[in-house]
């Protein structure tokens, strides 16, 4: 479904991105695993053309879609979560959520829909219902990161793109959240890429994953494989240390 | 939304009768000022207060405005009324073209840029002194007319230029609250998340950039066809901060701020002329003391304001 091919994105004359390449097919979830400054939030934002690629191709659906502007790609059927919510925090619930379809109030397919789906984001976070006269702002870390996701579905994406939506919360509300991600795949085959720094909770989830470090993909595999990998053990999963010493 | 349409006809209603408890006069003049400048302020509070883009140079477009329609009715010996839009027309373009590279700016690059924007232009009405006349200005602009009654007392120029301001205001609040206000306001906060939602951020900060040109300009025709005179002094660095002033002390974001400051701000001075050399100081320190203890600016300082008055009555008596 996304294929991106050897994709290299500078910022400025920092090389961020080396010959990246990387795949997911439909309704699958696939996470992208790696430490402060791999380049895990400069792929999503390549494939969201906020940073294009200066060299390489990125697919989408049989498309070409490296060098379209954001907006386009919106169109394409592709949204993201940014990192660290980015809500529109002056702003009620409800607007943020009319943001999130944006686009969709042009191509005049009815507000009727659009409602619809608003209704259905409100199903999944029950919480924002209750919330939704309320400023983003003045809601909890939490409660912030479920309109950011609510916020990204209201475009009704093919495929979502999710920039660390563990950061900062308790476990619990990851929990909720990346329950929500599970029953996202399973009711609407929304297809995810996943940027953790939780590596744990995100292979758990995911069907793969890729582990990034300065800009490379270094290793890729089935999620419950690299999760017994002794290397990503030792550098991400943040345990076993003793073991690897001792042996 | 209902509220907000009444809100808007009582408000005209209240404008529409001001004049008969004033019968001419000065004043009169005044408030045909406070309308111009209303114009300038909802203008730039789109760009600033929605959008968050700073702009020092709108002095320049509402400059540009004003001497497009001077030269065009003088020289050219043009009628008003095709002259007002295209100026409009001029200006919203060259604010198009201009906007592309200016906007990717941001933050103090950005006021830099348009400041530097403004100069120019009032750089230009100076030297170019065929066409403008020069720094002593540019004079026999013709009134406005409409089947037969030209606007040529302060009272008529006070309905012209409010009809228009109301017209301006009314396609503002509608504009705020529309998709495209809610779009505006998301790139104010964040623009990247604005992008990523598929708002073109680049795209619609250059069409906000120009529409306030256009209003700008607007208000630049009208007041040169109800002043009859322009000249370069109007249109400097000073006057643009002064519509700034206007928006910020009227409440960033606030259409009817946006008039509440431009209110204030023109006839402040005319009621502290009688403090004679001491008014810049009341002046400079009113605003110093508004800005201190009113940030949100006065469409959200007086209700505070008025709550916080009520409510200690309200203690006193029942001590």
């Amino acid at each position: 479904m996304l294929r991106l091919k050897n994709i290299n994105t500078y910022y400025g004359k920092v090389h961020a991105l080396k010959n990246v390449s990387l795949h997911l097919g439909e309704g699958e979830i696939v996470t992208l695993i790696g430490a402060n400054g791999a380049g895990k939030t400069t792929i999503l934002n390549t494939i969201s053309g906020v940073t294009p690629a200066s060299a390489g191709e990125v697919n989408f659906c049989k498309e070409t879609v490296t060098f379209l502007a954001p907006d386009k790609i919106v169109q394409r059927g592709i949204s993201q979560v940014p990192e660290g919510r980015q809500v529109f925090k002056p702003l009620s619930v409800e607007d943020n959520l009319e943001l999130g379809a944006y686009l969709r109030y042009r191509s005049r397919e009815g507000k009727a829909s659009i409602h619809k789906d608003m209704e259905k984001v409100f199903t999944l976070f029950p919480r924002l219902l209750e919330r939704r006269k309320q400023l983003a702002g003045t809601m909890s870390g939490g409660e912030q990161q479920m309109l950011a996701i609510g916020r990204a579905l209201m475009a009704n994406p093919k495929m979502l793109l999710l920039d660390e939506p563990s950061m900062g919360l308790a476990p619990l509300v990851v929990q909720e959240i990346f329950r929500v991600l599970e029953r996202l795949r399973q009711e609407n085959g929304t297809t995810i890429l996943l940027v953790e720094q939780n590596a744990k909770a995100a292979l758990k989830l995911a069907d793969r994953g890729y582990v990034l470090e300065t800009g490379k993909v270094i290793l890729e595999g089935p999620a419950d494989e690299l999760l017994e990998n002794a290397e990503v053990k030792r550098a991400y999963l943040g345990k076993d240390k003793k073991e690897m010493w001792e042996r | 939304m209902k509220r907000d349409l009444l809100l808007f006809i009582a408000f005209a209603l209240l404008i529409m009768v001001a004049p008969h408890f004033f019968h001419g006069g000065y004043l009169m003049n005044v408030l045909v000022f406070v309308g111009i400048n209303t114009m300038l302020a909802i203008a730039l509070n789109l760009l600033l207060g929605y959008a968050g883009q700073i702009s020092l140079g709108h002095a320049g477009f509402f400059g540009l405005g004003a001497y497009i329609s001077g030269v065009l009715t003088t020289t050219y010996a043009l009628n008003p009324w095709s002259a007002m839009p295209l100026a409009a027309l001029v200006v919203g373009c060259l604010a198009y073209l201009i906007g592309f590279p200016i906007l990717k700016l941001k933050g103090h690059y950005l006021a830099m840029a348009t400041l530097g924007l403004g100069i120019i232009i009032y750089i230009v009405f100076n030297e170019t002194v065929d066409l403008t006349g020069g720094p002593s200005g540019l004079s026999g602009i013709p009134n406005l007319e409409v089947a037969g009654v030209v606007f040529d007392s302060d009272v008529k120029n006070y309905y012209l230029i409010w009809g228009v301001t109301l017209a301006v205001m009314l396609f503002s609040l509608n504009l705020a609250n529309s998709r495209i206000g809610r779009a505006l306001r998301a790139v104010h906060d964040s623009e990247v998340a604005a992008q990523v939602l598929g708002v073109n951020s680049r795209v619609l900060k250059v069409q906000i950039f120009a529409l306030s040109a256009v209003i700008s300009s607007l208000a630049g025709s009208l007041y040169a066809h109800t002043m009859t005179f322009v000249s370069p002094a109007s249109f400097g660095f000073n006057f643009s901060i002064e519509v700034l002033t206007m928006v910020v002390i009227g409440g960033l974001g606030s259409i009817y701020g946006s008039f509440l400051g431009a209110a204030l701000l023109t006839l402040l001075p005319e009621f502290l002329r009688g403090a004679n050399d001491y008014d810049i100081i009341i002046y400079g320190a009113l605003l110093m003391i508004m800005v201190m203890f009113m940030p949100g600016g006065l469409v959200r300082g007086i209700p505070a304001l008025y709550r916080k008055i009520f409510k200690q009555k309200g203690e006193g008596d029942n001590a």
